[in-house]
């Protein structure tokens, strides 16, 4: 028999808040994380603008050891360390000294690139001939499973510990993957999550290919704009989220304070055919991954309360909206809500998943749907489809019952999951 | 520069990476990196290269090889610094 699988902890480094219960305020009051970056105008970027979590040294001095903090230079993995460790803590985990290592539990958390800066320093000293110069350092911040291997140092982890990479669908493959290993009675606990590296070197193939806006570097915090007819491109952004995946009997045994359930999802790729590209999905590919993310979890279409969608802030929002309503069967004021986390955050890349993850559990156990920023002007495209009612620009209390994640990737690659409120 | 000031100013340079405390009760010349003060070995070359900045000498891939005591270290100093 299948195992069911709760969600017992939370953590997240997002650009408009760090810690989970700043986080939480921040979803409800719309707090915008975008700002300028005099860096990105002095490089000549068209989009001068992004998404950073603010993180100082006082923060950073209580998750890493000053051993650790010798020479650090990848941004993800601070992140990632500061996210995976309060989700730990936040399901009321111990980070145990024991030299036994805790065979239950292990880790799954992806990323697109990391140590990007690091990796910079690298090169101009391999450059210069001074590669000693190096030192220990440079292969394990810009190794990609750093992350995981960062963690699953910290946590003591002994069961499969791993970095997954599927560019922004990242971190909903993340937690799906944990999820089965769970299911499948091979893990107890599965920390899942992902991160992303932020700055000009990360950035700048994306300013390259036009699709990032250039006409709001002096108003940041209207530039990200989902669902809007005004969407010129997605701002972008970084951090981390992370979830501590647990079987429920372990849960119940701990007495743990249970956020929500995932009954399933589904993962799969558009193959890059018919309307597929490296860039853009094959819509028969989302709509089956959506149709699937429910006989998954069991559960019909009219049940889907909620949609946390991907939504990145292009012209391919209304095409996702209109998979959506195919693949449910449902529009106008039959349509879920919907909401997009980006018009807050900017689209955090590799992050963005397991952040929109992050959000979507505190909807459940919170009883609320954020508001959508900056989409006062719905596309006509997407106003066609669904009611105005159903994408609520402000915060609303709501209950949600199921609420399905939604995120894709280049390489046509998307993932769903549906989270459940959890009742015993 | 005296023995006695190269051996204090390498023990605050391997402080850091000692994982064993106790081990820097007792610095001294017979001190063993590895087993008196667990200073994982993948570290070493971090403490060769603290040590370059901090005496402005350049220690070569052999001398490195046998710099496994405190004692190691204070002669390959002494001898660069001349």
């Amino acid at each position: 028999m299948s195992r069911r699988v709760v969600i017992t902890g939370m953590g997240v480094a997002a650009p408009n808040a760090v810690g989970l219960e700043n986080f939480h305020l921040a979803i409800r009051q719309g707090k915008s994380g975008i700002r300028f970056f005099p860096e990105l105008e002095k490089l000549n970027f068209s989009c001068q603008i992004g998404g950073k979590p603010e993180i100082n040294e006082e923060l950073l001095q209580q998750y890493f050891t000053p051993l650790q903090l010798r020479g650090l230079n990848s941004s993800g993995i601070v992140y990632g360390v500061i996210s995976g460790t309060d989700a730990w803590k936040n399901a009321g985990m111990e980070i145990s000294e024991d030299s036994v290592p805790d065979w239950d539990t292990g880790i799954i958390f992806g990323t697109g690139i990391l140590g990007v800066d690091k990796f910079r320093e690298a090169i101009h000293l391999i450059d210069e001939g001074r590669t000693r110069r190096l030192g220990s350092t440079s292969v394990i911040q810009t190794m990609a499973s750093g992350i995981s291997a960062y963690l699953g140092g910290i946590l003591g982890c002994g069961n499969q510990v791993t970095t997954n990479s599927s560019a922004c669908t990242t971190g909903t493959e993340a937690l799906l993957m944990g999820f089965e290993r769970i299911q499948q009675g091979k893990a107890k606990r599965m920390l899942v999550g992902s991160c992303g590296d932020d700055g000009p070197y990360v950035w700048g193939g994306f300013d390259a290919m036009r699709v990032l806006p250039s006409k709001y570097n002096n108003i940041p915090k209207e530039a990200s704009r989902p669902m809007s007819a005004t969407a010129s491109g997605f701002v972008p952004g970084s951090g981390a989220g992370a979830l501590l995946l647990e079987d429920l009997d372990s849960a119940r045994e701990r007495g743990a304070r249970i956020y929500a359930e995932v009954l399933g999802g589904e993962i799969n790729s558009g193959g890059q055919r018919g309307e597929g590209s490296m860039t853009a999905a094959n819509n028969q590919a989302v709509e089956r991954c959506i149709t699937r993310s429910l006989q998954n979890s069991g559960i019909e279409a009219e049940e889907l309360d909620c949609i946390n969608g991907h939504l990145t802030a292009t012209a391919r929002d209304s095409t996702e909206i209109q998979n959506w309503v195919r693949a449910l069967g449902r529009k106008q004021k039959e349509f879920p809500y919907i909401n997009s986390l980006k018009s807050l955050t900017g689209h955090c890349l590799s992050a963005s998943g397991s952040i929109e993850c992050v959000a979507s559990v505190l909807q459940i156990y919170h009883s609320f749907i954020f508001g959508n920023r900056n989409c006062e002007d719905l596309h006509p495209e997407i106003e066609a489809l669904v009611h105005q009612d159903r994408i609520p620009g402000k915060i609303i209390s709501q209950k949600i019952n199921i609420l399905a994640k939604a995120s894709f990737g280049f390489g046509d690659v998307n993932a769903v999951a549906i989270f459940k409120k959890f009742n015993d | 520069m005296s023995e006695q000031e190269i051996i204090l100013r390498l023990k605050k340079i391997v402080e850091p990476y000692v994982q064993r405390l106790e081990g820097l009760n007792n610095f001294r010349e017979e001190t063993d990196f590895l087993r008196d003060l667990e200073i994982n070995s993948a570290n070493l070359v971090d403490v060769v290269l603290d040590v370059e900045d901090e005496f402005d000498i350049m220690i070569d891939n052999d001398s490195m090889d046998g710099m496994l005591t405190v004692g190691d270290a204070k002669d390959i100093i002494q001898n660069k610094i001349g």
